[in-house]
């Protein structure tokens, strides 16, 4: 990467980011696409199935559709916040897909260009300091609206981000521990090509702890109290319409791309796959090796949808308590447990049977303190599917 | 100029503009959001230097929790629009004037010693170490710096528990 001629790191460079870029709003489409087809699957209906093959142009009716529509600012919004804040969303959104590393690497002409747009030193530390701006757009969006609802929204998002932020960042811990680097390449690497080598299952409750904190990071359900319909019409988005809320809209989907993007190259392999990502010639293997990471952020992705259209959205008290009282131990004993068991055996095998039991103990013992904390009955609403019992049920 | 130094004068402005604002603003929200501004300069300015690793801490403690904390607050309070009468009270008035004095006393200084080159030269030996990867910067966390490192941590952990206390016995009053 660094013996590469100016003129052809410039080009490939920008190559890249091109590439990468109409590959996120692509995908962003096919998201769309993809979760109203598999939404109306599982719910036993059709989905739009009109526009273009199998509804496959949906899409882009509905971004004409928003491009159309009248561009309206209500009267009563803080005006430079109110158009500030949808890019605030898209833009963290659009720039972390930079330092993931989507494939190894390509020869050109002689010239080999690695797979990632910005191969820095600090990658993970850069994707979270990004994951954290993320809260600003919802934030802002919700106050200059002007609406109670849309504060409300913008509370509850960003108490949830702030909360959920500590375990996505004390999750990806051990994983650094024993790669001992906070490159995502170097990360890729060393796990190795088989999925028994892959971190999420030496690391399995971090993956766990993980995985549902970049759920609630992207405000899905069941983690979208930000915009629970029943409760605060549309949360912090309230107040918008055409293409501004499409940007709030886009700006979700992107989040669940990266965030998968994300996920798999910390804990699922990254372009790794028994092997498959060698065969070929110097060209064809990076085209191999991006398919296979592309395949696996897919899956991933569909892990989404199928979540979203299978769990009930929790209560915000239940919010608060899972996220501080079972992900923050979860991930917290991780951390220890990885450090003791790898400095002592240095083997990996040890450390991931080492912290499933600990993760299982952990979660056991906050259950029971829990169910026995848990109110009496009488004061606690008894017909209501969620109490505390039930959330421990779903852990 | 080179484009370390082109660089250098658009992330310096930008955080003195941002600094600025921070005070110029009417509007709490405004004067948070320049505030963060300032800091996503500062930590270009940090990435300028080679420390790679204070620049994104810069960006994670500061603009990604501090600053959403304090707009988490102004929002809830919904603080209004401060008018510039309450906002420096007439006893401050003094204070101010003294500090600022003293404010424009050191920038002379400074600017006199950069006129002069001597305060570069003295500061250069400093600015040359070269610890300043994530590696290195644990590395002495861990060995030579272990006992501040520990000492800070309890003192937040001490904040911590105290808020934790001071939250935990209103409450229970109020039940």
């Amino acid at each position: 990467m660094e013996n590469l001629p100016f003129s052809v790191l410039i080009i490939s460079s920008i190559v890249k980011i091109l590439f990468i870029a109409h590959l996120l709003i692509i995908g962003v489409m096919a998201m769309i696409w993809a979760e109203r087809r598999v939404s109306g699957w599982m719910q036993d209906r059709l989905g739009p199935n009109r526009v273009g093959f199998q509804g496959i142009l949906q899409p882009i009716a509905d971004g004409i559709k928003f491009l159309f529509k009248e561009d309206l600012i209500p009267d009563h919004v803080d005006k430079p916040l109110y158009v500030l804040a949808p890019a605030m969303v898209l833009i963290p959104a659009l720039v972390t897909i930079a330092v993931v590393p989507f494939g190894s690497s390509i020869t050109v002409l002689g010239h080999e260009i690695s797979l990632q747009v910005a191969d820095i030193n600090i990658g993970i530390l850069y994707i979270l300091a990004i994951t954290s701006l993320g809260v600003y757009g919802v934030v802002l969006g919700a106050w200059a609206s002007n609406n109670k609802y849309s504060l409300l929204g913008g509370l509850r998002s960003s108490a949830q981000m702030i909360s959920y932020e500590l375990t996505l960042g004390l999750a990806i811990i051990g994983v650094l521990m024993l790669t001992s680097s906070l490159h995502l390449r170097a990360i890729a690497e060393a796990q190795g090509a088989y999925p028994w080598h892959w971190n999420f299952l030496i690391h399995f409750p971090a993956f766990l702890a993980f995985t549902t904190a970049m759920f609630a990071e992207t405000n899905r359900l069941p983690f979208d109290l930000a915009e629970a319909e029943q409760e605060l019409v549309a949360g912090y988005h309230t107040e918008y319409s055409s293409m501004k809320f499409a940007m709030f809209f886009m700006a979700e989907y992107m989040h669940m791309i990266v965030g998968s993007a994300v996920t798999v190259t910390l804990f699922l392999g990254g372009w790794h796959f028994f092997g498959l990502e060698n065969i070929g010639g110097p060209v064809w293997s990076g085209v191999i090796s991006f398919g296979i990471f592309f395949a696996k952020t897919a899956i991933f992705l569909f892990v989404f949808i199928w979540v979203r259209w299978t769990l009930p959205r929790f209560r915000y008290d239940q919010l608060m308590n899972f996220g501080w009282k079972f992900l923050l131990p979860v991930t917290l004993t991780s951390i220890v447990v990885t450090g003791t068991l790898w400095i002592i055996t240095g083997s990996r095998l040890v450390v991931g049977i080492g912290n499933a039991v600990a993760g299982f103990i952990v979660v056991s013992i906050v259950a029971g303190l829990l169910v026995m904390d848990a109110p009496k009955p009488a004061m606690q609403d008894s017909d209501n599917p969620l109490t505390p019992t039930a959330l421990n049920a779903i852990e | 100029m080179n484009a370390e130094q082109i660089l250098f004068i658009l992330f310096g402005a930008v955080s003195l503009i941002g600094a600025v604002a921070v005070i110029s603003f009417r509007h709490p929200i405004y004067s948070a959001l320049s505030l963060v501004v300032t800091f996503f300069a500062q930590a270009g300015l940090f990435l300028l230097l080679g420390a790679h690793f204070v620049a994104a801490v810069q960006v994670i403690v500061y603009a990604g929790a501090i600053m959403v904390l304090f707009l988490f607050v102004i929002m809830l309070l919904n603080l209004g629009t401060l008018s510039v009468k309450g906002a420096i009270g007439g006893k401050l008035k003094g204070f101010a004037i003294i500090l600022g004095i003293l404010l424009a006393i050191e920038g002379i200084y400074i600017a006199t010693n950069v006129l002069n080159n001597t305060a570069i030269a003295a500061a250069q030996p400093a600015t040359a170490a070269p610890n300043t990867t994530t590696y290195d910067i644990g590395e002495l966390l861990f060995s030579k710096y272990l006992l501040p490192f520990e000492v800070t941590s309890l003192i937040l952990l001490a904040a911590l528990i105290g808020v934790i206390v001071l939250v935990k016995r209103s409450s229970n009053d109020s039940i």
